[in-house]
């Protein structure tokens, strides 16, 4: 079968997908998607979890599948890989400040409230609505905001 | 021979995941207050979470069709291999809390010991595990602290704890034929390895929470060989209503 559709094309697709939770970003900006190659008349897609319990994982799955489907694509295969495992260091700074814009402060070792820029917040709890997020108060505003954990 | 160890080893990971998952699930909207609810079903995801990926490989090596979910919802208490501390019921939120920092003090030492496995795909669970149980490990210990440097009540509470649940801690550093053979094919973690260590982390956040560790007494073990306490029963019975009552139902 001659190849009709080149990978970037795939990966382009793949951009359009937001992610489930955090819809500012795409499944490709949190680096979620690892690979795509051709190989063997066959589109091999490889993506990886962000956290091992994260729920979004699997519908995110079915939504690559779903997309490329619509645009008549069959000879495609989606697989997971865990090593090396997902990283907020694999998160472009063009990312980060979506995130920003979103109202999420950005994977930092030093977090700032994405509201005023204040560095004084504090840690409310380390688990925020997903497992990817912490909860904070800036102590300059006093507004809650979420961290995007740094792993 | 090998690969029904590696499975049988596998296999008793997935279940202190799975087991102590469905624990922490139980407090999903019966948190002491709404971030802990989250918090706790948060660890209680990630448990599933790594339980899955434990389960689907022991699936793949068991072969034969086998599949994570069977393995779950299909197997009897006798044939679960978990270590019991993870069975034991939530109790008040200090008995959930030590049983916590006691596993996830024990996971950490364990994670970062099955990083070095010669076998690929555990070597790969253990290094995306191990950031969550640090992230579990700092939650766990700052409540052992707060609870036991806490008031009056509050320290009684976890103390109680402490002393009710210490006697399943011995067989978390136990180790069973499949153990010495996963171990001395550079497969498996040398768990009495780690027992220093792990007695160390322990020391060490009792001292600053006030609290007193108790002396080995009555020590109970047998989960790795489907030895359980009368609470695994139970949890089942729930965990695997649906899946027994509808044979492969799906949503
Ligand atoms: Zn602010």
């Amino acid at each position: 079968m001659v190849k009709e559709i080149s990978t970037d094309a795939i990966w382009e697709l793949l951009k359009a997908i937001p992610d489930p939770e955090i819809p500012a970003v795409s499944i490709v900006d949190l680096g979620i998607v690892r690979n795509v190659e051709f190989d063997d008349d066959q589109f091999k897609i490889t993506i990886t979890p962000t956290y091992n319990g994260c729920p979004a994982f699997s519908f995110m799955k079915e939504e690559i599948i779903r997309r490329l489907e619509l645009v008549g694509i069959a000879n495609f295969k989606v697989s997971t890989s865990l090593a090396p495992p997902w990283t907020t260091d694999w998160m472009s700074d063009e990312v980060k400040s979506k995130l920003k814009e979103a109202g999420i402060a950005p994977p930092s070792s030093k977090v700032k409230c994405p509201q005023c820029d204040s560095n004084k917040a504090e840690v409310i709890s380390e688990f925020g609505s997903t497992a990817c997020k912490a909860m904070y108060k800036c102590l300059e505003c006093l507004e809650p905001f979420h961290h995007f954990k740094q792993i | 021979m090998t690969k029904e160890l590696l499975y049988k080893y596998v296999l008793a990971l997935g279940d202190d995941a799975l087991i102590i998952g469905q624990r922490l699930s139980q407090w999903a909207y019966k948190g002491p207050f709404l971030e802990e609810d989250i918090a706790l079903s948060n660890i209680s995801l990630d448990m599933f979470g790594r339980a899955n990926l434990f389960l689907e490989y022991a699936a793949t090596l068991k072969g034969d069709g086998a599949t994570a979910d069977e393995l779950a919802f299909k197997r009897n208490e006798r044939e679960f291999c978990n270590h019991i501390l993870c069975e034991q019921p939530n109790g008040n939120f200090a008995d959930t809390m030590v049983r916590q920092f006691f596993l996830d003090a024990f996971n950490k030492l364990f994670l970062q010991k099955l990083i070095e496995s010669k076998d690929e795909q555990l070597s790969a669970i253990a290094q995306k595990s191990i950031k969550e149980t640090t992230y579990h490990l700092r939650h766990s210990s700052k409540w052992i602290i707060r609870l036991g440097d806490g008031t009056a009540e509050s320290h009684a509470k976890v103390q109680s704890a402490i002393n009710n649940l210490w006697m399943f801690t011995d067989e978390l550093f136990e180790s069973n034929k499949i153990d010495h053979e996963m171990v001395k094919q550079k497969i498996g973690v040398d768990c009495s390895l780690i027992k220093v260590e792990w007695d160390k982390i322990i020391d060490e956040v009792l001292s600053e929470a006030t609290l007193s560790r108790p002396e080995n007494s009555n020590m109970l073990s047998g989960g790795r060989a489907g030895i359980h306490t009368e609470h695994l029963g139970h949890l089942l019975s729930d965990m695997q209503y649906l899946q027994r009552a509808y044979p492969d139902a799906k949503w």
